[in-house]
């Protein structure tokens, strides 16, 4: 199983991926809102990307008010 | 009318399928000037059926098919009307689109639902019509009408009651949560998941194998193991209707609408 580490650098490069940034542009605490100038269906989007990627189904719910990467990977993290 | 280009939808016979283009801005919302042009649609339909053996609905817009019920359109008809007035425009919407689902249900020619992107709340149960429903990856379904104080009201419930287990029902419906393309193929949703932007592409094939049979067997063996649920299609819409008379509902439609949350579509 990944580490946390592990699993918040691959959430931020499928992010800088999937929105064509750099890489070197995201922080864990970054607000991807904001970082990536994306609105809801977006973040949808990568919410699908990444379950693909780690396997695992998250539902939406539980991103609720969850807007940081840092976050966001610690939610996947715990399904792994 | 082998051809239609309208402002929400197109149609075009190719190759023996009817291909149907979803591709109104933002991302397919379905009010007033989508549900005339499917009304045309279903008109047009028996004439054009006997040159065709497949029906095949798809998106041109990137967002994804389809995010459902044009909400906006809904709350300003019901802002601007008189009460009753409102709720006899939303029932009457609800029995025109729940015709043009019927027809596409019932439909002798097999029917394909390509989806990418969302697939929400009226574009779901506009997929459900289908036959068979080939997601790409980037696809993703919900039924978020609960958040509204609603239910799906374009004929999702008994159709999902129809094709899934009932325990998968409860849980899309009361969670509202949204799900990809594998969890639909595992729950038996989708027929095919493919690669991303392949969904067309993989239906058109899948459409010219159809074309090698039989169209009078096909027809009937579709009758026979897909029956259209007219009495609970006829119920919901009771239900949808004694649901919007209820304010919270109103409140939850001007929030929606009004909301600059980053997040409005998450339950």
């Amino acid at each position: 199983m990944p580490t946390q580490q592990q699993t918040i650098d691959e959430v931020l490069e499928l992010a800088a991926a999937q929105f064509k940034v750099p890489r070197e542009s995201l922080s864990p605490d970054d607000d991807f809102f904001k970082k990536l100038g994306i609105d809801s269906l977006q973040a949808l989007s990568m919410l699908t990307r990444l379950e693909q990627h780690f396997n695992v189904e998250l539902p939406d719910y539980e991103l609720q008010g969850v807007s940081d990467f840092r976050t966001l990977a610690e939610r996947i993290q715990a399904r792994l | 009318m082998k051809s239609f280009c309208g402002k929400a939808i197109s149609w075009e016979v190719r190759d023996g399928a009817i291909e149907v283009a979803l591709h109104r801005e933002p991302a397919n919302e379905i009010g007033t000037q989508s549900l005339e042009e499917l009304e045309q649609l279903a008109s047009a339909l028996p004439g054009i059926e006997e040159s065709a053996h497949a029906l095949i609905i798809y998106s041109k817009m990137s967002a994804g098919f389809s995010a459902g019920g044009d909400l906006r359109e809904l709350h300003r008809r019901i802002g601007e009307t008189e009460r009753n007035a409102a709720l006899a425009g939303i029932r009457d919407f609800h029995q025109r689109i729940h015709h043009v689902m019927n027809v596409l249900d019932a439909s002798p020619l097999t029917t394909i639902a390509a989806v990418h992107g969302i697939v929400f709340g009226g574009g779901l149960e506009l997929a459900l019509t289908c036959d068979l429903i080939i997601a790409d990856k980037t696809a993703r379904f919900c039924f978020p009408e609960l958040r509204l104080g609603l239910i799906p009201g374009f004929g999702g419930i008994p159709r999902l009651k129809r094709d899934l287990g009932n325990a998968v029902v409860r849980d899309l419906l009361l969670t509202g949560r949204s799900f990809n393309s594998t969890k639909a193929q595992q729950i038996g949703l989708v027929s095919q998941v493919v690669g991303e932007s392949e969904a067309l592409r993989v239906a058109r094939a899948t459409a010219a194998q159809l074309g090698k049979f039989d169209r009078t067997t096909a027809a009937a063996a579709k009758k026979f193991i897909k029956p259209i649920p007219y009495d609970e299609l006829r119920q919901e819409i009771e239900i949808v209707i004694g649901l919007y008379s209820r304010p919270a509902v109103q409140a939850a439609l001007k929030k929606f609408v009004e909301s600059t949350d980053a997040q409005p579509y998450l339950p």
